[in-house]
């Protein structure tokens, strides 16, 4: 039998160790915690992502030549084809197609409510099918749709059924959905607009952020006396870097739009907005590889000869080089996701083709799927996920490309 | 001509003279008497020379006029006959200008007003005018500048001096260019913010408790737009619940990961955490929106509580919370690896397990790093928009109960200026004025986090 004060330091040490396994345990629980959130996000956004790539197509018969539409094969020429088109009856044609080849449809009708537009840009690419007929294979309606995945009303489910038993139903990968523009029918709507439009934004941003972010960076690292103004442009570029992004948003807003009287909605004053938001980035990363560059070289340089200018382009900056592309991968990823400035300078805008320059309206791919996820249209959650995948997917792209880049550079070093 | 277009002549002729420089140097090089002494120089300053000679007065002209063509147009425009129809300075009178604008630049296919179609000419003929005079004035500066620097390229000149100069010169000016944008930002921030305060008092904005810009009255603004129920949404969301969240996750999983986690986990598990502070903002706003938001309403109304949101504070800091573990844990990660081994050696040395080593020694050394990183990431969930905006409740209450709606700043700022307003009502004033007490209130937190961690820094340097 020890005695009590053996026990007690028993006890006490019984003690630490549980707290020492609780303690453990918190840390865990805090990395699974946190690695869960964000796998439970990426797989529910995954799930639904595939949703929203595959569309339900259904083989509709047409005949244009019995349809009688009022419409004559001349007017297809020229800018008035759609607008004589659809003043021709056509969707209803389309709309009575389908009825005919498969009766009433569960739910009002068997085809999206933007399937005729595919038989519109038929017609106009073959103005001899206004007297023919062919069979179109044509979006379904959302229902339908639903029913293919096997959700949906008992009545879809069992029209799809009998619909797949005459092999008049497929499904597939959506490529619309890569190349279509925005539309309110969610089967047509489409991210290829949203790309375009983000492509040109950050193309802006790049070409005007990366020359002054890097020149800063260099003056600031290379050029700049220590003083009271060196340090006042220091300070204000750390602090840009923390800003709020919507702060960006009311300047863009009030400087571009208010005082130089850019257009709205434009990938112009985008791409300004964020290039004032990723010049501070691009910055501070410079200067930190810039800052890393061994003394040595420079030193080296300056021994046989060089000027200032050939010791900071010719030997500083290439040594530097991986550190500045990767700062401005990463401000270009940033730039990539950013919604709220965009929303404040008026990319909010139903844009339903893709923008032909840079001050004519454009969206962006964030603020499209944040479009989307407002929309009342049931059809356009799948459609969210799906060009949430698509942003995070150009994401990951864009990254990896600054590590092959990144190594390439270190391996020709 | 637009100022793309006038960039690419520029640009043209700048490779063009470049050349021309660098051939020239060649000959002064191969010329004799040249050859010897302080003539003696490389080709390539003569090129760089007459490049910047050629390009650098365009350019400024071209920055110049992107900047005041379209209000020199805009002008030409207002001389004509038609021009006194027009209706007096104000929203009217911008819309139609801007439609014919676009009419008569070829942007748009037709105008709503007929006054608009009748200015269209007018604006194709001004634009016209300007863009000849813009080309001509491109065209005779580089032209200048090229016989300048022709002139100046002779035996026993050296550019390089003048280059390295200038080189100093444009960095200098790239610099320049980050200061004007902070001095850009707050000089806007505050100049609307003060058009707001004219029409609205201070104290009724900073003080006042009734948020309804929907109802604002004419005759006194100030009673609709008290801003204290968004500084408490602000405050519930963005500083309660989300560091409520974030703070011990990401504690515990810098922690863990610098402690305890095996290197190879390590290795693995802290790039990827960096690449989700990497995910968009919106794609948390959506799944806060969709997922988050109607489980926490329906775990309200199992708990009892009657007035449960969908759009409640709890669900948007949640949210919030989880997008900014990667920030919090990141910087104390940091922190603890920067506190130096001797401290940890000792306290193990004396018997003391890993977690009383943490809690005892190295998170007291790293606090100061800690608690700069908190602050960096309170400020980060303060002006955080789009989950806000998605999952928030656009309608502002007072109310400490987090299963209720609350309303941020910043979502406050997207509904003021998305909606139709014209520029000078309070309503889209009210915006700036948000967001320069948000500007305040980060720059603050910024300025102490950074002071913060930079005196840790300091210490164990």
């Amino acid at each position: 039998m020890p005695d009590a004060g053996v026990q007690r330091q028993r006890r006490h040490r019984r003690r630490r160790a549980r707290a020492e396994r609780m303690f453990r345990l918190a840390g865990l629980v805090a990395v699974t915690l946190s690695a869960g959130a964000v796998l439970f996000l990426l797989t529910a956004v995954a799930s639904r992502a595939v949703g929203g790539f595959t569309e339900t197509r259904i083989a509709v018969p047409v005949d244009l030549g019995a349809a009688r539409l009022s419409v004559t094969p001349a007017r297809l020429a020229g800018r008035g084809a759609d607008l004589a088109l659809a003043g021709s009856g056509l969707e209803a044609a389309v709309e009575r197609a389908a009825a005919r080849a498969y009766g009433p449809a569960p739910d009002g009708s068997w085809l999206s409510s933007g399937a005729w537009l595919e038989v519109r840009d038929a017609v106009k690419r073959e103005p001899a099918l206004l007297t023919g007929r062919r069979t179109f294979w044509l979006p379904a309606a959302a229902a339908i749709d639903a029913a293919a995945e096997g959700r949906g009303t008992a009545a879809a489910r069992a029209a799809h059924g009998r619909l797949a038993a005459a092999g008049a139903v497929r499904r597939g990968f959506a490529w619309n959905f890569l190349t279509n523009a925005d539309s309110v029918d969610p089967a047509r709507a489409g991210v290829g607009a949203a790309l375009r439009g983000s492509l040109m934004v950050v193309a802006v941003t790049l070409v005007l952020a990366c020359p002054i972010g890097l020149f800063a960076a260099l003056w600031l690292e290379e050029y700049a006396p220590r003083g009271r103004w060196t340090d006042l442009v220091e300070v204000s570029i750390n602090n840009l870097a923390a800003v709020p992004s919507i702060i960006f948003g009311l300047l863009g807003l009030a400087f571009f739009l208010g005082t130089l009287g850019l257009p709205r909605s434009a990938p112009l004053v985008g791409g300004l907005t964020l290039a004032l938001m990723t010049m501070p980035v691009i910055v501070i990363t410079a200067r930190g590889s810039l800052r890393a560059v061994p003394a040595s070289a420079r030193e080296a340089a300056m021994a046989v000869g060089a000027s200032r200018t050939q010791v900071v382009f010719h030997h500083v900056l290439p040594l530097a080089m991986p550190g500045v592309l990767t700062g401005i991968v990463i401000s270009t990823a940033r730039a990539l996701g950013e919604t709220a400035p965009l929303l404040l300078i008026g990319m909010r805008a139903f844009v339903a083709a893709a923008p032909p320059s840079l001050t004519a309206p454009a969206t962006v791919l964030p603020v499209q799927l944040f479009l989307w996820s407002d929309d009342v249209d049931p059809g356009f959650v799948d459609k969210t996920s799906a060009a949430i995948a698509v942003l995070l997917i150009v994401l990951l792209g864009v990254n990896a490309l600054a590590i092959t880049r990144r190594d390439r550079w270190e391996a020709r070093r | 001509m637009g100022a793309g277009l006038l960039l690419l002549l520029v640009a043209g002729l700048a490779v063009i003279s470049w050349a021309a420089g660098v051939a020239r140097g060649r000959w002064l090089r191969a010329a004799p008497g040249t050859g010897t002494g302080k003539g003696r120089q490389l080709a390539p300053p003569f090129g760089w020379y007459a490049a910047l000679w050629v390009a650098g007065p365009p350019l400024v002209f071209v920055a110049a006029w992107a900047t005041f063509g379209p209000a020199l147009v805009t002008d030409a425009v207002l001389r004509t006959p038609d021009a006194v129809q027009l209706p007096p300075p104000g929203f009217a009178r911008a819309t139609l200008l801007a439609e014919a604008r676009a009419l008569g630049l070829g942007r748009s296919a037709d105008a709503f007003h007929p006054l608009a179609r009748a200015l269209a000419p007018a604006y194709a003929a001004a634009q016209a005018r300007y863009d000849a005079l813009a080309v001509a004035a491109t065209l005779m500066l580089a032209l200048a500048g090229g016989a300048w620097a022709a002139s100046r390229l002779r035996p026993g000149f050296l550019p390089r001096p003048h280059v390295e100069r200038a080189v100093g010169r444009i960095l200098l000016a790239a610099a320049l260019a980050a200061l004007l944008t902070t001095l850009g930002i707050a000089a806007s921030l505050l100049w609307e913010s003060l058009r707001f305060f004219a029409i609205v008092s201070p104290a009724d904005f900073l003080f006042g408790t009734r948020w309804s810009p929907g109802a604002v009255d004419g005759a006194d603004p100030g009673a609709a737009l008290g801003a204290v129920p968004l500084f408490w949404g602000t405050f519930l969301i963005g500083g309660a619940i989300a560091m409520a969240v974030a703070v011990p996750l990401g504690l515990f999983s810098a922690i863990w990961l610098t402690q305890y986690a095996a290197p190879a986990v390590r290795r693995r598990l802290k790039p990827t955490l960096e690449v989700l502070a990497g995910v968009p903002t919106v794609v948390y706003g959506y799944f806060a929106a969709l997922t988050v938001g109607p489980a926490i309403r329906d775990l309200g109304a199992g708990l009892g509580i009657a007035d449960a949101s969908a759009e409640s504070a709890l669900a948007t800091g949640l949210v919030m919370g989880v997008m900014i573990v990667p920030l919090v844990s990141s910087v104390a990660d940091d922190s603890l690896v920067a506190v130096p081994a001797d401290l940890r050696d000792a306290s193990l040395a004396l018997g003391a397990t890993a977690s009383e080593t943490v809690r005892r020694v190295l998170l007291p050394a790293a606090l100061p790093g800690v608690m700069g990183g908190v602050l960096l990431a309170i400020s980060r969930a303060v002006g955080e928009t789009m989950i806000a905006v998605m999952a928030a409740s656009g309608a502002a209450t007072l109310s400490a109960n987090p299963f209720r709606g609350a309303t941020t700043v910043t979502r406050q700022i997207v509904d003021l200026l998305t909606g139709e307003a014209a520029f000078d009502s309070p309503k889209t004033l009210a915006a700036f004025a948000l967001g320069l007490t948000l500007f305040v209130a980060t720059l603050l937190l910024n300025v102490v986090a950074l002071v913060t961690v930079k005196r840790f820094k300091e210490t164990y340097a």
